[in-house]
């Protein structure tokens, strides 16, 4: 395509190297003007990196950046404001102590005279703003205070406010619950019949159906193709994303629920700041079933875990394995009563980065015999018991025994996590997030375990923000909100509307009156 | 009566004005994201510095200024060390209070022949209010020293400084994500270069307050400590500029205490007197330090592109 002043954004030839592994190998990239663009790829794929080159925040080894057909150099993020490009991070660049105004206009603050921050200027620019694309936000509210939701549409305000002709959004409804996304594809379209050219990065393909006109697949590192969105279908563009053919449903069979093997009683929780954070809930898990957990974050969940495997206080009720109390004893004590968890963060709770493999693959069971024989470790079986995991779970590369699990792929190491927590044969499983930043292939594969594991008879409490997780996989869907069970489904009960709209605080049968 | 309390007036406010001029640059370096604890160095740096100009100079004004550069060239080494190197802060500042009082007392030997005290200046710094006139009433026990009046305008100014104007918001939006403030096309760097500098400059002000205005010369016991009263009003102050001046006056009564309990009619031993600041510093630690919130990225190297 040559380059040409109908486009908002042409890059050619784009590399980018970190490290001595190429992130980016020769990629082009031709947005029009006033429309939407997505680019499509898994993680990894080096979708974020190009976008941060466009943003000014790494400089790239090769290629060329044209805007409206003109040859740009941009080295750093105030050049590219001051292009008109704008970006909404993935992860929020807000400062939570800050009021929604202050973080607007932080860095581009209106003055007077030495410098003296004059709000009523800034504020009055930015309420044309607001008033121009019907955003509702309150400026004086506090950003902690606010949902997540609102913190988006204060990220975009901040772009907008420094005059963004192009918005880069990176992941933008990764944390969004059904309705937030229907309200952000609204501003988007505002933003569009504006004249503003905006870009998706994404990886869901449902998103990019809805809201994009093109798409440009990146794979790998490499570019792979430019469609027209409306003439793919998402099983097409999900083979262009990861190269091969993938199954988007989970195939399951139906379940066969056994007797209940755990309860949580009217629980109660506080949180860090002694707030109640789980409120007199309830919930029993059955043999044979996967229970799903869908809720925004910040809803208690955290709490909950951790209440569950006694890493927090229970102010009052119980916690039942079996018929055994567990709540409020110890952490080793619910390891013990055959329970197993995958944590959310694998990098923080789920593995230890520095050391090995296969220190890894015995970190709940070292002090058990055969690994450790009267205080002394057994190295021999350490070894023999890390090669059958790596084996049974296809962890690659495969004589990554003694590597630090650091230098692993996310996915290998939620791999050799998982194939930790299923080999101590838990009758409970408690998988939060499990395919949290693991691309199409990965995510494949852990759904079939948990599916596996279900067939076993086992119990699994899956706690997902990802609502087609949650509804894909689980027998049973429950939603928390505030710290309680805010309603349950069974899974053909289920949808995206009536459990997006428990997670978002409304009442069950408000839809009906609707 | 009045008298013993306009005394203790005095005596607070003369002994808070360098913990104060110390406090606000920690206030300055934290809220910038950059743990400060090596005020202490920068102090004895300071407070030699101030003694030696001013005694050779024979103006105290001039010390007090040189003070402050003292303080801030060693504060280089510490902005040079975590935001360059962005080695641990807590190692580097370690290493400015090792530095400090030992590059001081070489310093002293080196200029006064082998003496770790140096010889006193020949005039302090001048008094703003001293009744001397009112001889024979308790006003002319109302003495206030100029620095006292230097650190309340540096409080305000600090104040003014991270709440009215821009940079303010940058910096204190910097102690708390700065790679927020990274993608709006401010330099964390350069800032958080800033901060130190101008943390280092305030702890040597505060160092050559003591050697200026308390005593008249530098001895090695002049600080002793100091500066980490003063990091413990930062912190007890809730990194708020008039909330450390708050604490620092609390400290600077309780030396007053010391001195005034001292000369009493109760026989207390001097040494048990002598512990009240401290004890009160760690009790006031432990009573405060859990419930306080410190800038979050404060103490964490920023390193560009990272996530």
């Amino acid at each position: 395509m040559e380059i040409n002043k109908d486009y908002a954004v042409q890059m050619r030839g784009i590399t980018k190297i970190f490290n001595n592994s190429v992130a980016l190998d020769s990629v082009d990239l031709d947005v029009k003007k006033g429309e939407t663009h997505a680019i499509l790829g898994e993680n990894g794929a080096g979708k974020s990196t190009l976008m941060n080159i466009l943003y000014g925040l790494y400089g790239a080894d090769t290629g060329e950046i044209y805007l409206n057909g003109e040859k740009v150099n941009i080295y750093n993020p105030s050049c590219a404001i001051s292009y008109g490009i704008g970006m909404v991070h993935q992860h929020f660049m807000l400062i939570e102590k800050f009021t929604v105004m202050q973080n607007i206009i932080l860095g581009t603050e209106t003055t007077d005279k030495f410098g003296i921050i004059n709000t009523r200027k800034a504020k009055k620019k930015i309420l044309d703003i607001i008033s121009r694309y019907g955003m509702k936000v309150e400026l004086k509210r506090r950003v902690r205070n606010i949902s997540v939701g609102m913190q988006q549409k204060v990220e975009i305000l901040k772009a907008l406010y420094r005059g963004a002709e192009i918005l880069i959004l990176d992941e933008p409804t990764a944390v969004l619950t059904p309705y937030e996304i229907d309200e952000l594809m609204e501003i988007i379209e505002c933003l569009k019949r504006d004249g503003k050219t905006i870009i998706i990065i994404t990886h869901k393909l449902k998103e990019i159906k809805k809201s994009s006109k093109e798409c440009t697949i990146i794979r790998k590192g490499k570019f792979v193709d430019r469609v027209e969105v409306q003439e793919e279908s998402e099983q097409s563009l999900a083979e262009k994303m990861v190269g091969r053919k993938v199954k988007l449903s989970v195939e399951k069979k139906p379940a066969k629920a056994g007797e209940v093997i755990f309860r949580i009683e009217n629980l109660c929780v506080k949180s860090e700041r002694g707030l109640d954070a789980v409120k007199n809930l309830s919930l029993s898990l059955k043999r044979g079933e996967i229970y799903g957990l869908a809720g925004i974050e910040g809803n208690g969940q955290k709490e909950l875990l951790e209440a569950i495997i006694s890493k927090r206080y229970a102010e009052s009720g119980k916690i039942l394995m079996g018929d055994k109390e567990i709540q409020n004893t110890s952490v080793r004590n619910v390891l013990d009563s055959k329970i197993s968890i995958i944590h959310e963060d694998r990098h923080k709770d789920g593995s230890i980065l520095s050391m090995s493999v296969a220190d890894n693959a015995i970190l709940d069971k070292y002090r058990k015999k055969p690994f450790c024989v009267n205080g002394f470790l057994n190295y021999e079986e350490r070894d023999k018991f890390t090669d059958s995991l790596i084996k049974e779970y296809d962890i690659r590369p495969v004589n990554c025994k003694n590597t630090k699990i650091r230098n692993l792929s996310g996915g290998n190491q939620q791999k050799l996590i998982i194939g930790r927590e299923v080999s101590s044969n838990p009758d409970l499983l408690i998988a939060v997030q499990p395919t949290r930043g693991l691309d199409v292939g990965a995510i494949e594969y852990v759904h079939k375990i948990l599916v596996r594991l279900r067939d076993e008879g086992k119990a699994v409490l899956l706690i997902s923000l990802e609502l087609d997780e949650i509804l894909d996989l689980s027998d049973r869907v429950a939603v928390i909100y505030d710290g309680s069970i805010a309603g349950e489904f069974t899974q053909e009960e289920a949808n995206e509307h009536n459990v997006g709209l428990l997670m978002a605080g409304g009442k069950g049968n408000d839809r009906e009156n609707s | 009566m009045l008298s013993n309390i306009l005394i203790a007036i005095s005596i607070t406010l003369m002994y808070s004005a360098p913990l104060t001029l110390a406090a606000m640059g920690g206030v300055i370096s934290e809220r910038s994201g950059i743990v400060n604890i090596g005020i202490e160095g920068m102090m004895s740096i300071g407070a030699l510095a101030g003694a030696t100009v001013g005694y050779f100079s024979n103006n105290a004004w001039l010390g007090l200024l040189c003070a402050g550069l003292a303080g801030a060239i060693m504060s280089l080494l510490h902005a040079v060390a975590s935001i360059t190197f962005k080695s641990d802060q807590t190692v580097s500042g370690i290493a400015l209070n090792l530095i400090g009082p030992g590059l001081a007392m070489f310093l002293s030997r080196y200029f006064f022949n082998g003496a770790t005290l140096t010889i006193p200046v020949p005039a302090k710094l001048p008094k703003i209010i001293s009744l001397k006139s009112l001889q024979n009433t308790a006003f002319s026990n109302l003495n206030i020293d100029v620095t006292v009046i230097l650190a309340v305008f540096v409080v305000t100014a600090t104040w003014f400084l991270l709440y009215k104007t821009k940079w303010g918001l940058r910096i204190r939006a910097m102690g708390e994500h700065p790679a927020a403030v990274d993608t709006l096309g401010v330099s964390v760097y350069k800032s958080r270069y800033f901060c130190v500098i101008a943390s280092g400059f305030l702890a040597g002000l505060g160092g050559g307050t003591v050697t200026l205005a308390i005593i008249s010369q530098f001895t090695p016991t002049a600080i002793s400590g100091q500066g980490f009263i003063a990091l413990a009003a930062v912190i007890f102050g809730k990194w708020r500029p008039f909330g450390a001046y708050l604490a620092c006056l609390l400290f600077g009564f309780s030396q007053a205490l010391v001195v005034m309990l001292g000369g009493g009619t109760v026989n207390i031993p001097s040494p048990l007197l002598a512990m009240i600041p401290y004890v009160l510093t760690i009790i006031m630690l432990i009573v405060f330090v859990g419930r306080s919130s410190a800038p979050k990225a404060s103490g964490v190297p920023y390193q560009k592109g990272e996530r």
